[in-house]
């Protein structure tokens, strides 16, 4: 499949995803994949940012590539590493086989075939008919040693292996970052990115959201979860629900096999939608029947 | 002018740039001295933009420079500066408070190469003279020192450093006594020697200091604390980076980046014209709910250290203080409140803010003299001894 070549095209391709986009948002991954640049998604947790990665390369028909970000994530798990226990091997064998030059060794057990390709890597040297979706995930939980080794694979697609030279990928991945925003990531990332501030949806996208993700749901009772979900958002928790627990919800009173919202199966449910003791206290005693109420 | 007295008035000029807070290396100095060569004396432009360039590394201290040159080659006294331009009619109140202090740095520096000829054992009575001074400072009350006590404890605060402990990070570097071992370096080491000999290399862990949140109460009733805590902020703020600070009175203010000016005044001046509550009334609550739903998740990461310093006296009171007292302590590592008023013996947490509030902090600390800030270096520093507590200081003074 390939790239899109207007912004409706891109909507559609998302459609076909099940993954229902704001224009500006489309725009934003129209321009990424034509201008060949990563794109970088801010916003809050459960909004969709993973899931952008995940609907392009199923629909592009491209292999997902996931770099999950974690604080001292480093080059040895991110980009590659050489295979030491192999390496020592090799240089017994030579050993035994009475090679004596130094430089020869040296130049044989750091070789390719002696290369572990951890994501990064595996991304560049990918399939050159269809490049590979890599998606940086979470890129706030890294530090920032980390953020600055990105630079390069970001603006070149390429990375510097000190022993090989330097491997820069033949067509570049359709890179995704993202970033819960738990702190702010550097200028120098952002600049060399395109980027968007994923938002929660209107009412009305939440609702074909709803519709697309839960289809055996009754259109009133997904207009009252969608209802709920939008006053829940405007009320000034500490967390508010995302999309991916608007869902979960609604998977859940489908399971439940509830037809309609009354007070008592919103209280039992409350948990699926709000993750902090605080915010749930707030509902308790009988408050949530002023959720219901229009 | 010949060039003998260039040279040596070039070197009292940068001393007392110095002594105004810019940071100033002897290599700048004999650069500047160089590039007296170079340029054409006789032309005023020439010479000022010749030294700036070489003296000066940011814009910020543009001000302080052009101040200092005016008084030290020209001099010309810092009022009359009407005329200079627009640019500076916008914040003059930043140039009389800059002004105040390169006068004073140059003054002193007139003084000391007069003293330069007197014996030296005047300067060294004076010496001791000031250490006591320190000492009695440290001790005093800020709401009961004098405008000048207050200018000698601003400048020791302004040289106080804050021994945030370092934090385990998951980050490693080469260590010899290091507990896991380094298969790359150890490859790289044997092939040194052809891969006859397994030298083992090894690393450690990497610390570094954990992020500094500090939420700082500037209602009415910390008003005469109010200043020295902003200089205490300013020293904190400048000393390394991840610190972030907020003022509060009846809203939230993000002050870090008025902070970041290097310039104390510069900077209490740019805090001055972004916060819109001073010495108003106290809304702890609802400004800890504001920290927590817009900013917690953005500045508590990576084990924060949170800095409250406040009264406790609540406007408002109400559950709301103690529930976003509790969010506060379990988004953050550690929660540390500085009360100026535990200064009195027989304080007893008696107001209902105060008693919301203590159940949730992990430690609580005078803050109303400059030894009562020292000695939240104790509190900071861990009980445990890490592997490198002894390179660690416990307390510097510059």
């Amino acid at each position: 499949m390939s790239i899109p070549q207007s912004v409706d095209d891109t909507l559609a391709l998302l459609n076909r995803g099940d993954y229902v986009a704001q224009r500006s948002l489309a725009t934003s991954v129209y321009l990424a994949l034509r201008m060949g640049r990563p794109l970088f998604l801010e916003g809050e947790p459960g909004v969709g940012k993973t899931e952008i990665a995940k609907v392009l390369s199923h629909t592009l028909g491209r292999t997902l590539v996931r770099l999950q970000c974690y604080e001292g994530l480093d080059i040895a798990s991110a980009v590659y590493e050489w295979n030491y226990a192999r390496q020592m091997i090799e240089i017994r064998l030579a050993e035994a086989e009475g090679v004596k030059s130094r430089e020869g060794i040296a130049q044989d057990i750091f070789s390719e075939r002696f290369l572990i390709r951890r994501p990064i890597l595996q991304a560049l040297e990918g399939d050159l008919g269809a490049p590979p979706v890599l998606l940086i995930d979470e890129l706030d939980r890294a530090d920032e040693p980390f953020e600055a080794y990105l630079l390069e694979v970001l603006s070149d697609y390429q990375v510097t292996i000190p022993e090989l030279g330097t491997i820069k990928a033949a067509a570049p991945p359709i890179v995704i970052v993202t970033s819960n925003r738990t702190r702010e990531i550097h200028d120098a990332v952002k600049r060399r990115c395109l980027y968007h501030w994923v938002d929660y949806p209107s009412a009305e996208r939440e609702l074909q959201i709803v519709a697309r993700k839960v289809p055996g749901m009754a259109d009133r009772l997904s207009n009252q979860v969608v209802t709920i979900v939008q006053k829940l958002r405007g009320m000034e928790l500490f967390k508010p629900p995302g999309v991916a627990e608007t869902i979960d919800w609604a998977k859940a009173l489908v399971t439940l096999n509830v037809s309609e919202l009354n007070p008592e199966i919103v209280n039992d449910t409350l948990g699926v939608l709000l993750k902090y003791h605080d915010d749930i206290d707030r509902f308790k005693d009988n408050k949530v029947e002023g959720l219901l109420n229009p | 002018m010949s060039a003998g007295a260039i040279a040596s008035n070039i070197v009292h000029f940068t001393r007392g740039l110095r002594r105004a807070g810019l940071p100033i290396g002897s290599g700048q100095v004999i650069d500047a001295l160089r590039a007296t060569e170079w340029i054409d004396l006789s032309r005023r432009d020439d010479f000022y933009w010749g030294l700036a360039s070489v003296l000066i590394h940011r814009h910020a201290h543009l001000n302080l420079f052009d101040i200092a040159f005016r008084y030290f080659w020209e001099q010309k006294p810092f009022v009359h500066r009407e005329g200079v331009g627009a640019a500076d009619a916008t914040t003059p109140d930043v140039s009389d408070e800059v002004s105040q202090r390169v006068l004073e740095a140059f003054a002193r520096s007139a003084a000391a190469i007069k003293s330069d000829a007197d014996e030296s054992p005047t300067v060294k009575l004076d010496a001791t003279f000031t250490t006591s001074r320190r000492e009695q400072l440290q001790v005093m009350d800020f709401q009961s020192m004098s405008i000048k006590e207050i200018r000698e404890a601003k400048r020791m605060l302004a040289r106080l450093r804050l021994p945030v402990p370092e934090v385990k990070t998951r980050r490693s570097m080469p260590d010899t006594r290091g507990t896991t071992v380094d298969l790359r370096a150890t490859l790289r080491a044997s092939l040194r020697g052809q891969g006859e000999l397994l030298l083992l290399q090894k690393r450690s862990p990497r610390f570094r200091h954990p992020p500094l949140v500090v939420l700082c109460d500037i209602s009415g009733s910390m008003n005469r604390y109010a200043e020295m805590l902003l200089h205490f902020l300013h020293a904190i703020t400048n000393d390394r980076d991840r610190v972030h600070v907020f003022l509060f009175g009846t809203r939230l203010t993000n002050a870090t980046r008025q902070l970041r000016h290097r310039d104390v005044d510069a900077a209490l001046q740019a805090v001055s014209r972004t916060v819109e509550d001073w010495s108003g009334g106290t809304r702890i609550g609802t400004s800890l709910l504001e920290f927590n739903q817009r900013w917690s998740r953005r500045v508590l990461g990576q084990n924060a250290l949170v800095l409250m310093i406040t009264d406790g006296l609540e406007r408002d009171g109400g559950a709301v203080l103690g529930h976003a007292m509790e969010r506060l302590n379990k988004s953050c590592r550690k929660l540390i409140w500085l009360n100026p008023l535990l200064r009195f013996e027989g304080f007893e947490p008696l107001a209902t803010g105060v008693r919301l509030m203590l159940p949730h902090v992990d430690e609580f600390r005078p803050a109303h003299n400059v030894a009562s800030l020292m000695d939240l270096a104790d509190a900071l520093t861990p009980n445990h001894t890490s592997p490198n507590s002894n390179t660690r200081k416990s307390l510097r003074w510059k």
